[in-house]
């Protein structure tokens, strides 16, 4: 079943055209790295899902982006329906200056929960499925800033859980982490596709080859290739790709 | 359906809160209109070459303002004579040699408090100094110095920004040829943010032009047949001039148009100040972006 | 290669010299304001040059200020309510001589005068006498001077009333003076600050760059407008409106003074608050919405949470605008020094006593040392300012 599907989306800020014709179609309940070199699009690509560049000045779309067939560009969709539906996990760690609890609540709260049972629930279930819950349960109430860059990360995809969207966009998420609080975040985008259709942005190749279902290649603002990762790593069928990944530029 | 009627209250929140800021914000608009407006509307009709060329006369009630626009502009033209070399000379100082050491520490938090000083204060401190211990009596001079250690803080620290926005190139260029740091100051940093210190120069000027605090007992009298003849004579200023003739004096209502008068003559004096220092601003910017 | 060393070292120095002037100017003010106004603790609380005089079997031999002002305001008429005999009180003022004695008994030029008044003292048990030293015969008999004594400075910082002019004896009480700062200030803030922050807000958040660069000249132009011209507007526009508005009999009243300082702390608050809003890490505010909030949630509940120690910077320094100012409350508040009960009364400022008192005040007097001190208390609370927002503004850093 297609979750996300683009059809000849054209992107522009202002002059510069950041994104050209891309085609895409996303299934559900996998993982879809996007990758290529700085200023490709892909994160560009990414920020459309959900709206994100709606903020920019003089941003313009032509074409759409169907999520589960709906046009999330048509007139009438509400921004934050969608925002809702479609959780996102940026590069940096950015959880607010708040307690644990209160930043994984956010999302709850600001869309109209109030009932406190659910709410406690909901922050347990998603601080579990972010794999965190063993290690902050008792500190809850404290600041989400003494928490090391990987558990801020891990909150930061908690805090994206707890409004169970279907699709979880994340944006290089583990580019400012060690080694170590990688793995653990591949390891839970691995557990998390049972339940989400994951579009993933990252730098890194390897990391790539390790999550991802299949992979797509942007250049310059245009889709070069896109197949399964497998097929995409050890038989490109685009030579742009092939040096791609063979680390000749990027 | 719960959570439907959470959606709709969020977006009504949200459009009521941004009217009124919207509100708000052009209510705040219309508060400087209203102002502007209202005095030039009464003092328009006032306002004509005999006005700014006349002395008053009959008790304040008829005549001019000239006294009082060349005793402004005396009182401008002191101050900033000894703002303007002391303030960007000490801007030089703190941005080009002196580090980020705790002298500089200091002497920032020294400008602020300066500035933080309110003008009256400074009109204690003129009269104590300037008029009495040192015996310059209300005068000029004492006005001038009075008012100049009031926009001195403006003009460090608009030196101090002028200063800092020029690349840090241009110094390692100068002195990889050899320059020495008082050439490169002299012959390459200054002239380049000439424009930007001239601009807060000209806005430190439209400050002084209307503050009134600090002159009131240092420098102003309420009425005086002739003009000042020496940097040691009384003079006659716009902003207490107004003051003067809204609050006191023979006869308060018929000295009301000279008053809508002085006060459009005051304010036009300010923008115009204002005005100049932001269209130079733009101007130096662009020919700078070129 | 030498003398270019050497000039190179003069410029450094006298740069040097140069940029030390607003420390040298803080400093010369510290000492102005505190070596003139501490005067005033070493001055009589008596008029100089005058004398108490009261009979020698008079028990009491002092009288505070305060006591001194209700005995000659006749609010007093017993000794007994100042510690003394059961007694009537009796006023005696020099003017008062020729209704006991002759011009004969004075002398043609009055070199008889401490005979007269010695006499009269002696004679009359409930007298107080209000008269120059010069005419005071000390050695006479049946009469007492009264103790004189320093103002204290309890009499000055807890002193209910401000009779600056008050014969015999100037009272000096600050209170009614600080009050009326502080709550023509604060309500003035408490106007301006859903403006300010809504202004702010607007441009840091909502408008596009063509309505900020509208808005930003309006502010600049707000704060170049000079005190005099707001006091000014205020007298002929806001004043008459307050009158009819709440129907008083006088429109100058704190209200009108808060009001024009709220217009004016304004572009001091929108500009500060501005930039403190406007240091919300993007990445802060992008969190927030992608997960389902609106922009004005995203607004309260993220940015004004975070910018919140600059936004109390900019309260602040709006109070700090509007203690200090001067010529514009001078005109609008009506300047009557006692101690505020509702907005809708005359009230007086420490700066504008300080404007409107200080041509009147003799140098080296009392009364011109107390308005000294009057600047110290103002110093003192722009310092206390100064340092708060340093010290919020410390925080913030510490924070990131």
């Amino acid at each position: 079943m297609v979750a996300i599907a683009s059809k000849n989306v054209n992107f522009y800020y202002n002059d510069f055209h950041a994104l050209k014709n891309i085609n895409m179609e996303i299934e559900k309940n996998t993982v879809t790295a996007l990758i290529g070199p700085s200023g490709c699009g892909k994160s560009t690509f990414l920020r459309l899902f959900n709206r994100m560049n709606d903020l920019i000045d003089g941003a313009k779309l032509t074409g759409e982006i169907l999520i589960d067939g709906v046009d999330i560009y048509a007139k009438g969709i509400e921004v934050d329906e969608l925002r809702k539906n479609v959780g996102m996990v940026f590069q940096k760690p950015n959880p607010f200056p708040k307690s644990i609890f209160e930043n994984v609540a956010y999302g709850l709260r600001v869309n109209g929960v109030r009932d406190k049972k659910y709410i406690e629930q909901r922050v347990e279930e998603s601080l579990k499925g972010a794999a965190l819950w063993n290690e902050v349960k008792d500190k809850l109430k404290k600041s989400a800033f003494e928490l090391s860059g990987g558990q801020q990360q891990r909150l930061c995809i908690a805090r994206a859980l707890a409004i169970s969207p279907s699709i979880l966009l994340m944006d290089e998420p583990a580019s400012a982490l060690d080694p170590i609080s990688t793995l653990k975040v591949e390891d839970l985008i691995y557990e998390l596709k049972e339940n989400y259709t994951i579009v993933i942005v990252t730098h890194n190749m390897q990391q790539a080859g390790r999550v991802s279902d299949k992979t797509a290649f942007f250049y310059m603002g245009e889709l070069i290739e896109y197949d399964d990762t497998k097929k995409i790593f050890l038989n490109p069928a685009k030579e742009a790709t092939q040096n791609y990944i063979t680390g000749r530029f990027g | 359906m719960k959570k439907m009627t959470g959606m709709q209250r969020k977006r009504i929140t949200q459009k009521v809160a941004f009217s009124l800021f919207r509100l708000l914000s052009f209510a705040v608009v219309g508060i400087l209109f209203w102002i502007l407006g209202f005095i030039i509307v009464k003092g328009i009709g006032v306002v004509d070459w005999e006005f700014l060329t006349s002395a008053p006369e009959d008790g304040m009630t008829g005549g001019g303002i000239f006294p009082a626009i060349v005793g402004t502009l005396a009182l401008i033209v002191g101050s900033m004579i000894v703002a303007f070399p002391i303030g960007v000379f000490s801007g030089i100082y703190i941005s080009e040699y002196a580090g980020n050491n705790w002298i500089v520490k200091f002497i920032r938090i020294m400008t602020n408090n300066l500035s933080g000083v309110p003008s009256i204060v400074f009109g204690l401190f003129g009269m104590a100094l300037f008029v009495n211990a040192l015996e310059f009596g209300d005068s000029i001079i004492a006005g001038s110095f009075t008012l100049g250690l009031l926009v001195l803080p403006v003009v460090i620290r608009t030196t101090e920004e002028a200063l800092r926005a020029i690349d840090d190139s241009y110094r390692v260029g100068s002195l990889a040829l050899g320059a020495s740091k008082l050439q490169t100051i002299r012959k390459v940093i200054l002239p380049m943010a000439m424009p930007n210190i001239t601009t807060g120069l000209i806005l430190s000027i439209g400050r002084v032009s209307g503050e009134t605090a600090p002159i009131l007992f240092t420098a102003v009298a309420y009425f005086l047949p002739k003009l000042p003849a020496s940097i040691f004579d009384q003079v006659m200023a716009l902003p207490y001039h107004l003051y003067v003739i809204s609050t006191s004096g023979t006869d308060i209502t018929a000295a009301r148009p000279i008053a809508y008068g002085t006060a459009l003559v005051l304010i036009m004096m300010v923008l115009f100040f204002n005005i100049m220092a932001s269209v130079l601003r733009k101007y130096f910017s662009k020919k700078t972006l070129s | 290669m030498k003398l270019r060393k050497v000039t190179e070292l003069i410029a450094e120095k006298f740069l040097m010299l140069c940029s030390s002037v607003t420390t040298l100017t803080v400093i010369l003010i510290v000492i102005f304001l505190f070596s003139e106004g501490m005067g005033l603790f070493k001055s009589s609380d008596i008029e100089e040059g005058y004398a108490l005089v009261v009979n020698s079997e008079n028990p009491v031999s002092k009288l505070s200020p305060e006591q001194i002002m209700e005995v000659f305001d006749s609010k007093v008429t017993l000794w007994s309510e100042v510690g003394g005999n059961d007694e009537p009180i009796l006023l005696f003022r020099l003017n008062d001589l020729p209704a006991y004695f002759t011009e004969e008994e004075m002398g043609d030029e009055l070199q008889y005068v401490p005979q007269c008044i010695g006499q009269l003292v002696s004679k009359e048990p409930g007298i107080i006498a209000f008269v120059p030293k010069m005419y005071v015969d000390s050695t006479a008999s049946g009469i007492k001077v009264m103790e004189e004594g320093h103002i204290r400075p309890g009499d000055f910082f807890d002193g209910k009333y401000w009779y600056p002019t008050s014969q015999p004896a100037p009272l000096f009480g600050v209170l009614p003076l600080v009050m009326g700062t502080l709550w023509v200030s604060l309500w003035a803030i408490l106007i301006a600050l859903p403006f300010g922050l809504a202004v702010a807000i607007y441009l840091a958040e909502l408008a596009d760059s063509r309505l900020r660069s509208m808005l930003k000249p309006v502010i600049e132009l707000l704060a170049g407008i000079p005190s005099v011209v707001y006091g000014f507007f205020g007298l002929v526009v806001i004043v008459p409106l307050i009158q009819k508005g709440f129907g008083l009999s006088v429109g100058e009243t704190g209200l009108a003074g808060s009001i024009i300082l709220a217009i004016m702390a304004l572009p001091t608050i929108i500009t500060v608050a501005e930039d403190a809003l406007r240091t919300t890490p993007r990445s802060m505010k992008e969190a927030s919405l992608s997960l389902g909030a609106s922009h004005w949630q995203t607004i309260y509940k993220v940015v004004i949470p975070y910018s919140l120690s600059g936004i109390t910077a900019a309260v602040v320094l709006g109070i700090g605008r509007a203690i200090g100012e001067t010529m514009a409350v001078l005109m609008v508040t009506g300047n009557a020094a006692v101690i505020p009960t509702t907005l809708l009364e005359p009230m007086r400022t420490i700066p504008a006593t300080i404007a409107a008192e200080l041509g009147e005040a003799p140098a080296g007097g009392a009364h011109y040392e107390a308005l000294f001190m009057l600047g110290c208390i103002l110093f003192v609370m722009t310092l206390i300012i100064s340092i708060s927002v340093e010290f919020i503004n410390s925080k913030k850093i510490g924070r990131q």
